[in-house]
């Protein structure tokens, strides 16, 4: 009885380990192979035109994919650091300080923590015209410094770490709440900071809808952005190795970071969410 | 004397001066947002050729531009079909998600059954979780198109004599989309209710054991009722989730909703309106679903402040 159940529950895992790899794995073979080999149908061996394929992705002149990357990095990045700066301050001021506006503070931001950002879009779109920011990464990365997500992360992180002593033993010592802050809560957030940089980084760079919207020019198109360009291009006349190999450019920076890191994100998963 | 004003010193200003930031930048880009939104919904602006016409007050005639269709009946509105569409293709992934969640969960969390490689397991169902999902659209629009390798191995096994054309069906385009969101999700769901399961306490589940009871007994007895709660909040933010599709379909079906409107999402067509500058309509559009969301989100809250307020993090 025991035997089989253990072999129907590997037979499941297995099938759905080929499912999950399957589509990945097939990018990866055909990123290989030239247009008229890709189009003769799948093969499970990879071919010889990575590097050509490679090259004429990137000197393309109609798809600008360094530009593309560089921009998704400077967008990804910009959105971490400030994410993760304003949500670890705002969860150590709530957390460590008693305030009228407390209570009332955090309860806010949790209410306002599942609203889609695609419902103020119109509004944020007309906002970014009169300050005059379209094209430009700054309404991306300024507003990331409200994060309420991050922010319950890290305010439930410190419940469990921070203690009151540590801040009231730099006190003493005669540091200011400010360098205490910056020097002492900060360092200690390290493993929660360490998780939620590759949340942030993660969804930034696979971030579509409001980039779409707001980055017309091609010199500040995203990767998303570039793909969306290929999608819509007359692909019958379009080098399928360049499609796949673009697609696989586009992913490997986060699948890369991933797998390095699996184990720590993997157990961020659950730590983001409620206990039952 | 001195030493009792030292005593005395407030930190009250500190807390609000950290939690500054955060309120002055959400009310400038969300807040300010989100109210302009509202406040658009009542005017009606438009493009002949070149030239931005209005914005003229209109009233609600947005909102009844929204809510009723070509027909003038509020049925027929295209509000409902793109709302049914959003609800299929989320049902299409979220019924096979949920129920191989709880089923590789219980496995996994299951000590006599002592799953081997749990940590490969878990790394490759995540794994589609970080993809970027317009990559992934692209990839699989690749895969299952007319000349694709889906299509070729079909053909070589003598499956099919012609090519399918997959995404030209609303059953193949809206299964692409569903069995997209499911590879996309699962893996998370199962994590998160591993979490749950592996939080109830051993000995329920020894006694029952001593008791005789079957695995199958156990699961539907004592762990369902007792992850009933994550299963909840799952389940509210998978379908607040689900109603914000919009990468998926638009790179899958390059922006169309096609065939024949079908794969049309809520926020695809929010993007439209966007897109095209009809501000008024987009306005109403979004103040609408602005208040369904809201009593979603609203529900999500209260587990998530019931939780926050009986203790620590889920770990």
């Amino acid at each position: 009885m025991i035997k089989l159940r253990r072999f129907l529950s590997y037979a499941t895992l297995i099938f759905l380990v080929l499912l999950c790899l399957f589509p990945f794995f097939v990018l990866l073979m055909n990123a290989t192979r030239a247009h008229a080999e890709v189009l003769r149908g799948f093969s499970f061996f990879p071919g010889a035109s990575m590097v050509n394929n490679f090259r004429n992705v990137i000197e393309n002149p109609n798809m600008p994919v360094i530009r593309a990357t560089i921009n998704s990095f400077i967008l990804a990045i910009g959105t971490v650091l400030m994410v993760l700066y304003f949500s670890t301050l705002t969860a150590f001021g709530i957390h460590a300080y008693n305030f009228k506006l407390k209570k009332f503070a955090f309860v806010f931001i949790l209410l306002i923590m599942m609203l889609p950002v695609q419902l103020s879009a119109l509004g944020f779109i007309r906002l970014v015209e009169t300050m005059n920011l379209r094209n430009s990464f700054i309404p991306f990365i300024i507003p990331a410094a409200a994060s309420p997500v991050t922010f319950f992360f890290m305010i439930q992180y410190m419940k469990s770490t921070l203690s009151v002593e540590i801040i009231e033993a730099a006190r003493i010592d005669g540091s200011n709440e400010f360098m205490t802050f910056n020097r002492i809560v900060l360092p200690l957030m390290k493993p929660a900071l360490a998780v939620q940089a590759i949340f942030t980084f993660v969804g930034t760079w696979n971030s579509f809808f409001m980039p779409a919207l707001l980055l017309d020019d091609p010199d500040m198109h995203t990767l998303p952005i570039l793909i969306s360009r290929l999608r819509g291009a007359d692909f019958l006349n379009f080098d399928l190795g360049q499609v796949y190999m673009l697609i696989g450019l586009s992913i490997l920076p986060v699948v890369v970071v991933y797998l390095i890191l699996s184990k720590y994100i993997v157990a961020g998963v659950s730590l983001g969410g409620v206990k039952g | 004397m001195a030493k009792i004003k030292a005593k005395g010193v407030s930190y009250a200003k500190w807390g609000y001066i950290f939690i500054a930031p955060f309120f002055i930048v959400f009310s400038i880009f969300t807040l300010y947002p989100v109210l302009m939104t509202f406040y658009y919904s009542f005017f009606e602006r438009f493009m002949i050729g070149l030239n931005q016409h209005g914005p003229y007050y209109v009233g609600l005639d947005n909102y009844v531009a929204v809510l009723t269709g070509a027909d003038g009946s509020f049925f027929s509105s295209n509000l409902w079909q793109y709302f049914l569409n959003t609800l299929i293709m989320w049902l299409l992934g979220f019924v096979p998600q949920i129920a191989a969640s709880l089923l590789l969960a219980a496995w996994f969390t299951d000590l006599r059954l002592n799953l081997k490689m749990q940590g490969f397991f878990k790394t490759v169902i995540y794994l589609p979780n970080i993809i970027m999902a317009a990559a992934f659209s692209m990839l699989m629009f690749q895969l299952f198109d007319t000349i694709g390798p889906v299509n070729a191995t079909l053909l070589r096994m003598d499956v099919v004599e012609e090519p399918v054309r997959f995404l030209s069906s609303t059953m193949g385009a809206r299964g692409i989309i569903g069995l997209m969101n499911f590879i996309m999700w699962f893996g998370n769901t199962t994590i998160l209710l591993m979490a749950a399961m592996m939080g109830i306490d051993p000995a329920l589940f020894e006694a029952a054991e001593i008791d005789g009871a079957s695995p199958r007994d156990i699961f539907w007895k004592i762990t369902m009722p007792l992850i009933n709660p994550i299963l909840v909040y799952v389940m509210i933010t998978s379908m607040i989730g689900g109603l914000q599709m919009f990468d998926i379909p638009q790179i899958l079906t390059n922006t169309s909703g096609g065939p024949n409107n079908t794969t049309m999402t809520l926020i695809m067509h929010l993007n439209q309106h966007l897109f095209s500058r009809n501000f008024g309509m987009a306005g109403a559009f979004s103040a609408l679903l602005f208040i369904g969301m809201s009593a979603l989100s609203l529900l999500v809250f209260k587990t998530v402040a019931n939780n926050a307020a009986s203790g620590g993090p889920g770990h």
